[in-house]
């Protein structure tokens, strides 16, 4: 053979993938690389500093959205066939095996565009950052979406690492974002710290697993743990294998704020600006929560191909170890952010471990749905589509949570609970909202909370009842429903302090009307708790599509 | 399944149901929208009590078809035994969950109670001054919950309906209750949202082993899972698309569980954890979460400081209609679906009731708060209805009489009807009481009798009704509860017939110290004022109905006992098929059992043209 058309077929060959197959499955991505040199050009040159750079990024992550949106489409069946549920996952890989592109990727590239246009629309009411800082702002917040969009569809190790980084420096700037602040900057400092220790962790782990499966692309490190015969073989592999995957799940557990590597998130949130919180309970919970899905599905299970059967009965072992730590993970996650929570007096402290304790109870679902994987292929991508659908209210919820504390913070000039007392009496359409809020995180119906807890104990219920990890399933519902009651006091308190107690006397202004600019973009966001707590029936088929990916 | 060529809102009891139903939330939303203008708080109470009365004649209109003129597609024909008026609207097609509504002989009447009690209750609100639009709107939400539990035929709607009650009472407590009205508040939430969470674990547990595949067409149809209203080939075609489902259909449609769990072999019964059954743990959770409300000792404790701290109109509510709501979810929901864990069980129920009505006896007795001593009465009382619930699965050692657990059942649902128009009547009474000398005191009481002899004499009345004379309607349910636990256990049945002394003990002591004596000696002696217009209005249906129902009670049973007896039937014949491995045929001649006689005599006494 001649080397050099060797190297003309592969260099075709990538330019195909790339051109025809990748490129147009990253157009969301594109988009917000686009913006982001937008958003630096116009720094540079001086007329066009005038341009909004809020409203710049806006306008970059419409597009990307939209594009999110025909992926989404593009899916086989088009979005609304008749029957949604029975799309297929349309799972492509993209450039060459590094990143896949299926139901998910489209799902959470869509669920995090969506809630970009939310963010920065809130941060243009509630004011920070200003003028000056917005492009740096909106530089950071776009890179650090583009690394998580990554997360979503990252489909190797190397990728894994790269994404998490990719979402994980910007938002150690943001979190220092107020400049002037010590308790901001430490903030960052320790989140960055942090940050590079489990990074560090995590680059090990993947280079043990690298090491013993001799790939690093998951499809294939799948196939080569299929084929081991038991995990717990001499000579130490499974040994490695075991201590690799454990110092993985350490950096996933970072970016997941999961106990025991939570330390950071309570000082984070209380340290930055409530803006920052949002930006960082939201999207990179979501995220995260995606790729904790890539990694335990991708090493868990195979794709169809001829020996799908034997290879999944293989992989038993590794599910069984994937699904033991996420659920570890889960119950100590849940109990200690709820119990940490309560001693708390500010709201975004609070508001932190209550991150926390979702973060919690997400990774039940996903426990339940790597359980399932093996038993049942669609009540696995059932418990997909409760964890997809739990994503979506969680947006809402916590996005309305944190909008209620910034805004209240620009009229109140404070973030603790006891300033928010007797806010009845004064503004009680702003109570109202934030009643609902907390009332849906806390899951009692009728509010779009209470159906996510439903889906995701439902999963976890139909393991049980399906035999899937049977006993480990039955802890997480006991830990998940104790969870919910102690978590009742917490939210409660900052309701009773806001409507039984009265107000302080210092109190020198007023909250925001609900009728107001800020008060609109508390309706609108409040809006959505309720009514996906009634009509949740065109939003789970959508989640289950998104679910498609695990069948 | 989900396929419903008629839309719901064709269906005839469609609009009535859910006006009865939603009206109220509806009125909540439009109060919280600035129409009214601030400072017009009369206009919003009148729009308020104007909603109750309306929902009120809207449930007459379905209940009692005698009034209006029968005939109307959607009323409630009084005597049947099934479900009527069902209203079948998928909601939620990828869990079957639907909107499922209906009304039977045992939910008509405790809608009825309800609706009733919410319009005196609403003119018990009037003076309540402090925060009255908000008030009023909790208010209203919370009737839509207590409604919606009723009516609801699935069990997520139901489920649903149960949680949406929790908020507004905890609010209506926290914000318009006592001095220690927050402890109380966060008391009350808390120990239902743990009885409500564990129910929740129960309904997804039956929810995954049901499959309504097993049921014949006509259980698919009798349940409502393919909607009868369908014809001919729809019929057909929705009945084979259910058999030939590839993978198992599950449900959240109560009547379909039930028809599951008494079904030979239940997928219910299969052993689970730890040994026990799956329905054993169902029926363990959900008693559990019901017990909570009803409340049963151990787990009353949230009630007394509930209505202690509560508002006069809501103590009434909560004492009316909030407490049967575990009653009725044992008989509903515990009972049918559970029928193996119901008999195995069958002590741990009647037990508590005991235990409960000896409890709160004594406790009421040991009282020096008036409002304390009628909480700790509603607890007694309360142990009734489960003792009467219990016998009904308890007669598996003995012979088989199915008119015992009958009488049981029966007594069960008076002594709920009729404790929720005493208690609610007692409650109110103290409240006109506390209006006027603000104390509670029982101590120091004493003479308002002479102060005040219309009230007196109305209020002693209604202590009476609660006391369980004859002649007013306490007495009927005790006295059928108690004959009918003698069958189960003679020691449950003494100890019941003694708790009677220590009612009777608490109750005249009470009169004697509050309403008797030489003259008023307590603070405030000056503000002892003949009751206004608005309280006679409020006291005096409660008197007539209590004097009503004790002396015709088969008012009542005409609407409950033809239910209540088909289900113990239907129940019986299981308990003989399953768990002593007789034929199920060979159940019909069993009512003739020795001794039977006797009881059937008894009942038949209380159900003059009932539906037997």
């Amino acid at each position: 053979m001649n080397p050099d058309r060797n190297l003309g077929t592969l260099l075709d060959g990538t330019l195909h993938d790339t051109l025809a197959v990748s490129l147009p499955h990253f157009r969301p991505e594109l988009c917000l690389a686009a913006t982001i040199v937008l958003l630096l050009l116009c720094r540079m040159l001086p007329l066009l500093r005038l341009v909004d750079s809020g409203f710049l990024a806006l306008g970059g992550v419409l597009f990307s959205l939209f594009f999110a949106w025909d992926d989404v489409l593009s899916l086989r069946g088009g979005a609304w066939a008749s029957a949604i549920g029975d799309l297929l996952a349309g799972r492509q890989e993209l450039f060459g095996g590094l990143l896949a592109f299926d139901s998910l990727t489209a799902y959470i590239r869509l669920l995090l565009a969506g809630f970009l246009v939310l963010f920065i629309l809130f941060t243009k009411v509630s004011g920070i950052p200003d003028s000056e800082d917005g492009a740096d702002f909106y530089t950071l917040v776009l890179g650090s979406t583009l690394g998580m969009c990554l997360m979503a569809s990252a489909n190797h190790l190397l990728m894994v690492f790269m994404a998490v980084e990719m979402a994980s420096v910007p938002s150690y700037a943001l979190a220092g974002l107020l400049k002037g602040r010590k308790a901001s900057s430490e903030a960052a400092l320790k989140y960055a710290v942090y940050g590079a220790g489990a990074a560090g962790v995590m680059l090990y782990g993947l280079s043990l697993l690298a090491g013993v499966l001799g790939t690093c692309h998951m499809p294939t490190m799948a196939r080569a743990l299929a084929s081991l015969d038991s995990m717990w073989m001499p000579g130490g592999t499974g040994l490695a294998l075991a201590i690799g995957g454990l110092m993985v799940a350490t950096g996933l557990a970072f970016k997941l704020s999961a106990v025991p590597f939570h330390f950071w998130c309570p000082d984070v949130f209380a340290g930055a600006a409530a803006e920052i919180g949002a930006f960082l309970s939201v999207a990179s919970k979501a995220a995260a929560i995606a790729l904790l899905l890539r990694v335990a599905f991708g090493m868990g299970t195979t794709g169809p191909g001829p020996d799908h059967a034997v290879e999944m009965a293989g992989l038993g072992e590794t599910r069984h170890f994937i699904v033991g730590v996420i659920a570890l993970l889960a119950a100590l996650t849940c109990t200690l952010g709820n119990l940490a929570a309560y001693g708390q007096t500010n709201m975004k402290r609070l508001l932190a471990y209550s991150t926390i304790a979702h973060a919690g109870y997400l990774m039940m679902g996903v426990a339940a749905a790597v359980a399932l994987a093996g038993r049942d292929a669609d009540a696995s991508r059932s418990a997909v589509a409760a964890v997809c659908f739990y994503l979506v209210t969680y947006v809402f919820m916590n996005l309305a949570a944190f909008a209620i504390v910034a805004l209240l913070r620009n009229s109140l000039r404070s973030e603790e609970i006891a300033s928010y007392a007797g806010l009845i009496r004064t503004n009680p359409g702003i109570v109202v909202a934030t009643g609902i809020v907390l009332v849906s995180l806390i899951g009692l119906p009728p509010l779009a909370g209470f159906i996510s807890k439903f889906l995701v104990f439902s999963s976890v219920m139909e393991a049980v009842s399906l035999d899937a990890e049977r006993p480990l399933m039955l802890v997480l519902l006991v830990v998940g429903g104790i969870n919910t009651v102690i978590s009742l006091f917490y939210y409660l308190r900052v309701l009773k302090v806001m409507t039984f107690d009265p107000p302080p006397a210092d109190r020198t202004a007023d909250a925001f009307p609900l009728v107001s600019i800020p008060g609109a973009l508390v309706t609108a966001l409040v809006v959505p708790v309720v009514s996906l707590g009634i009509f949740w029936s065109g939003l789970y088929a959508f989640a289950r599509l998104a679910g498609a990916f695990a069948s | 399944m989900g396929i419903a060529p008629t839309l719901a809102v064709t269906q005839p009891a469609f609009w009535p149901l859910t006006l009865i139903l939603f009206l109220p939330a509806i009125v909540a939303g439009i109060l919280a929208l600035p129409i009214i203008p601030r400072g017009k708080d009369d206009s919003v109470r009148w729009v308020g009590l104007a909603t109750t009365v309306a929902v009120f004649i809207l449930s007459l209109w379905m209940a009692v078809p005698a009034i209006f003129g029968t005939g109307s597609p959607g009323q409630f024909t009084v005597g049947e035994a099934g479900m009527q008026a069902v209203v079948k609207q998928p909601w939620i097609p990828a869990f079957n969950i639907e909107y499922l509504l209906g009304v039977d002989g045992i939910s008509m009447p405790l809608v009825l109670l309800t609706t009733f009690l919410a319009v005196l209750a609403a003119a018990a609100s009037w003076p309540i001054e402090k925060h009255v639009r908000p008030y009023w709107i909790l208010f209203l939400l919370l009737e839509t919950g207590m409604i919606g539990v009723f009516v609801s035929l699935d069990f997520f709607l139901f489920y649903v309906f149960w949680e949406v009650m929790l908020l507004p009472m905890y609010f209506l407590i926290g914000i318009w209750g006592g001095p220690r009205r927050e402890y109380a508040a966060i008391k009350f939430f808390l120990y239902t949202l743990a009885g409500s969470v564990l129910m929740l674990l129960a309904i997804l547990m039956l929810y995954f082993a049901s499959d309504v595949r097993t049921l014949s067409d006509d259980q698919l149809l009798a349940t409502h899972v393919v909607s009868p209203a369908l014809e001919g080939a729809d019929r057909a075609a929705a009945l084979t698309a259910v058999h030939s489902h590839p993978k198992p259909i599950h449900t959240f449609n109560l009547l379909a569980l039930a028809a599951i769990g008494q079904s030979p072999v239940s997928p219910f019964a299969a052993t689970s954890f730890w040994g026990m059954t799956l329905e054993s743990w169902a029926f363990l959770l959900l008693l559990i979460g019901f017990i909570i409300k009803v409340p049963v000792v151990p787990v009353h404790t949230w009630l007394p400081d509930a209505h202690v701290e509560a508002p006069t109109p809501i103590s009434m509510i909560l004492a009316g209609v909030l407490l049967k709501l575990g009653g009725y979810g044992i008989l509903r929901i515990c009972y049918p679906i559970c029928p193996g864990a119901g008999l195995s069980f069958a002590w741990l129920v009647c037990g508590l009731g005991v235990v409960s009505m000896v409890y709160g006896a004594f406790a009421a007795l040991a009282q020096k708060d008036f409002k304390r001593m009628v909480a700790y009465s509603s607890v007694s009382h309360m142990g009734y209805v489960m003792l009467g619930l219990g016998v009904w699965s308890a007669v598996a050692g003995h012979e088989y009489q199915w008119d015992a657990w009958a009488q049981g059942v029966n007594g069960a649902m008076f002594q709920m009807l009729a404790h929720g128009i005493s208690s609610a009547g007692m409650f109110f009474m103290v409240g006109v009481l506390y209006d006027r000398v603000h104390h509670r005191n029982l101590e120091e009481f004493g003479g308002i009798f002479n102060r005040m002899p219309l009230y007196a004499s109305l209020a002693v009345a209604i202590f009476f009704a609660g006391l369980g004379l004859p002649g007013l309607c306490g007495f009927i349910g005790e006295v059928l509860v108690t004959l009918s636990s003698w069958n189960y256990s003679r020691l449950l049945a003494v100890c019941s017939a003694f708790t009677v002394i220590l009612t009777a003990a608490y109750i005249l002591w009470a009169i004697q110290r509050v309403y008797l004596g030489a003259e008023y000696k307590g603070p405030h002696g000056d503000h002892l004022t003949p009751m206004t217009r608005r309280e006679l209005a409020i006291a005096v249906p409660l008197v007539v109905l209590a004097i009503v129902f004790g002396v015709a009670p088969q008012l009542i049973f005409n609407y409950i006992t033809p239910t209540v007896n088909r289900q113990v039937e239907t129940l019986a014949e299981w308990t003989r098929s399953v768990h002593d491995g007789h034929p199920a045929a060979a159940g019909a001649t069993a009512a003739t059992d020795s001794g039977a006689v006797e009881l059937q005599a008894t009942i038949d006494t209380f159900t003059v043209g009932g539906g037997r």
